[in-house]
């Protein structure tokens, strides 16, 4: 893509730091590999010359590396962000509370919000892809997870996964945004067919930024991607998909994101056909981005048309954790029934965390303990359905 | 656990209840589970999900597949269509496996389609208009993702809107074989209508595998894009959105696209709130 026509291109040309380019601009990409492997390169060296990668770089590197080589090298990568909680620090691994409903029906809505947090699950972001385009039914479940997160004072960020000119709308009408979301791809084209441009991320930034919501740092975009999108848009010029996706990394990384997540399975099998290639995707994905710098998670999915499975799913979500993945998904049950595809459920959480030794951001896990959620050996306790806790907890909100 | 019950999809049409004052005593999910079908308030055994809706869940998964894959029988269809003509196509995938992985077939005529007339010369004074004139719509049932969604919907649907549309020249219903919203852009171009509407079955959920989505089309040619139809989803009562329910909405909306010949996002500004009626769920395709 010339320069002269893709702005993603004039993006990461521009904002190129051949000063950290240095220490590996002798090398090929096989020994770019070998070197991001070696015991040189850790993770302050790998920060470092971040700056000085280029999406295509990272692409072509990550090609010549295996499953293993992806997770040793993503693993070394420490990507830090902060709103009203901390987010990426190592033996940590957050999840988004994804509590969607076809008709966006707020005690719906609220009952998943509810059964996600008794699982320790929300820490990343109490994020709802909305059933509507609507403005005023974005406010609408920008102040109901607003009160909910009021009611338990709970320390993490609310979204609405809307487009990025109805939040704008939205800051307009005083609502209660704490992160601008956005779908983005790799080049203008592409973005340009989900209506966005640079400098319309770049006013969403500021305009969210001046709200001054978060607590504890000013990280405030949620981005997503995922290989594919650019050929669904009819804009991706011949180039390859993984190369493409890795570009829209690069156009995250200019606005400092509080969260960054492929969503790797959910277009369906024309892109990625089945487990095995999910699995890589995924792998790919949280590698190029954390190298890149940029708080990677992943929407570890699929949808029933391809051939992926559960067990595949289950794969994929413990290779991630031990790749040191910023954040997954938590959905009840795996089953969105909004978007109709599977993710990572509650259980999965527990799961990943429990097996890898991993622990919610530590605000987050401040806030479980005063809840009483957590037992002795810091594992969610389960409260039972006719408990006088999990009364005391769902009766909190006060749901007619 | 043991006492956590119910259908987490049978309940969406109850009253609600009152959660507020829950009692100790009481299973609150019982409550809640009024509110969505979302798999809330599962259980646990240690960190998993117990067994028994582990198996609930794989259940549902193979539904779901088995709506993916499973061809359509258009024999049944037709028989439900008793007293209308219709026409048999199939699209250039020559089987699922390829329809899955290919896209773009899906969204063309089989090139020895010869059950539709001829593509018509286009207009001269201006070749980009599409040619139509011939009838005001053609219906198209088509597999999607879903064959269960068209054996279970799509006639009954039909059957619901067809009484609303006294005064419209209505083509022979075109039942089409491994097929994607687009290819409906071509069939109506060939049958030189004004307005194409696809009944389609929409990729599955695991909460609902029978889903039927429609989709409007003013003045079909190759090459529309997305933003140019409307979509009324989630048809599959009874959880689901209910054919007459659907049929209001089509219905209107097929008298709005008459009236000012387009579809799309443009048109959807000018209406009142509707049910179901969204473009735009999600930024990527279900269908």
């Amino acid at each position: 893509m010339p320069y002269e026509d893709d702005e993603v291109t004039r993006l990461i040309v521009d904002g190129h730091d051949a000063v950290a380019f240095a220490p590996v601009a002798h090398l090929t990409v096989g020994g770019l590999r070998d070197w991001l492997l070696s015991y040189e390169a850790t993770s302050e060296v790998l920060a470092a010359v971040s700056p000085g990668l280029t999406p295509e770089m990272v692409a072509a590197v990550s090609k010549l590396m295996r499953n293993q080589d992806l997770i040793q090298v993503g693993r070394k990568c420490r990507v830090v962000t902060r709103f009203r909680n901390t987010i990426g620090l190592p033996g940590r691994l957050s999840v988004r509370l994804q509590p969607n409903h076809p008709t966006d029906d707020p005690r719906g809505v609220a009952a998943s919000i509810v059964d996600g947090l008794l699982f320790g699950c929300g820490d990343a972001v109490i994020g709802i892809n909305p059933a509507t385009d609507s403005i005023p039914a974005a406010i609408e479940l920008l102040k109901l997870i607003d009160d909910v997160r009021g009611r338990y004072d709970i320390p993490t960020q609310s979204c609405v996964l809307t487009h990025v000119t109805n939040t704008l709308a939205a800051i307009e009408r005083g609502a209660p945004v704490d992160l601008a979301f956005q779908s983005i791809a790799g080049t203008e084209a592409a973005n340009r067919s989900f209506g966005i441009d640079l400098g319309l991320l770049g006013e969403a930034n500021e305009a969210t930024r001046s709200l001054r919501r978060g607590t504890v740092g000013e990280n405030v975009m949620y981005f997503e991607t995922g290989q594919g999108s650019a050929l669904s848009a009819g804009a991706h010029h011949g180039v390859d998909q993984q190369t493409l996706e890795v570009r829209a990394y690069a156009v995250a990384r200019a606005f400092d994101p509080l969260l960054v997540n492929t969503v790797v399975g959910f277009i369906g099998p024309e892109y990625l056909y089945d487990g095995k290639q999910i699995i890589r995707a995924g792998l790919e994905d949280h590698f190029c981005g954390k190298l890149l710098g940029i708080p990677m998670g992943c929407d570890v999915c699929y949808t029933n048309h391809a051939e992926a499975d559960q067990d595949d799913m289950d794969n994929l979500l413990t290779l991630l954790g031990v790749a040191g993945c910023t954040f997954v998904m938590g959905i009840p049950g795996s089953d969105d029934i909004m978007l109709n595809y599977q993710s990572t459920s509650f259980h999965d959480a527990l799961y990943v965390r429990s097996v890898l030794g991993l622990a919610p951001a530590p605000e987050f896990e401040a806030w479980l303990d005063r809840m009483d959620l957590l037992d002795e050996r810091r594992r969610v306790r389960e409260l039972a359905p006719g408990g006088a806790q999990l009364a005391k907890f769902v009766g909190a909100l006060e749901l007619t | 656990m043991s006492n956590i019950v119910g259908d987490p999809q049978g309940h969406t049409e109850n009253e609600a209840g009152t959660v507020g004052d829950t009692a100790a005593g009481v299973d609150p999910w019982v409550l809640l589970r009024r509110f969505t079908a979302a798999r809330v308030g599962l259980g646990r055994a240690g960190d998993s999900v117990p067994t028994g809706r582990l198996l609930e869940f794989e259940i549902a998964h193979a539904q779901a597949r088995d709506a993916v894959h499973t061809a359509v029988d258009f024999t049944a269809i037709r028989a439900g269509l008793t007293g209308l003509d219709t026409l048999e196509v199939r699209s250039a995938a020559p089987d699922r496996a390829t329809y899955l992985r290919h896209p773009d077939l899906g969204r063309r005529l089989d090139p020895h389609c010869d059950t539709l007339p001829a593509p018509t010369p286009h207009n001269p004074h201006n070749p980009d208009e599409p040619v139509g004139g011939r009838f005001d719509v053609v219906f198209v049932i088509a597999d999607g993702l879903s064959a269960r969604a068209v054996h279970e919907h799509a006639a009954p649907m039909l059957l619901a809107v067809l009484p609303r549309l006294p005064d419209w020249r209505i083509a022979p219903v075109v039942l089409a074989t491994q097929a994607r919203v687009a290819l409906g852009d071509e069939i109506g171009q060939r049958l030189r209508a004004d307005l194409v509407v696809m009944l389609i079955g929409e990729r599955p959920g695991l909460s609902a595998a029978d889903s039927l989505g429609i989709y409007l089309t003013a003045h079909p040619k190759t090459g529309r894009r997305d933003h140019e139809r409307n979509c009324i989803s989630n048809i599959h009562p009874p959880s689901g959105l209910h054919y007459h329910r659907a049929a209001d909405t089509l219905t209107h909306l097929m008298t709005q696209a008459r009236h000012h010949g387009i579809t799309g996002t443009t048109l959807k500004d000018d209406l009142p709130t509707l049910p179901q009626t969204s473009l735009t769920q999600t930024s990527l395709p279900r269908t």
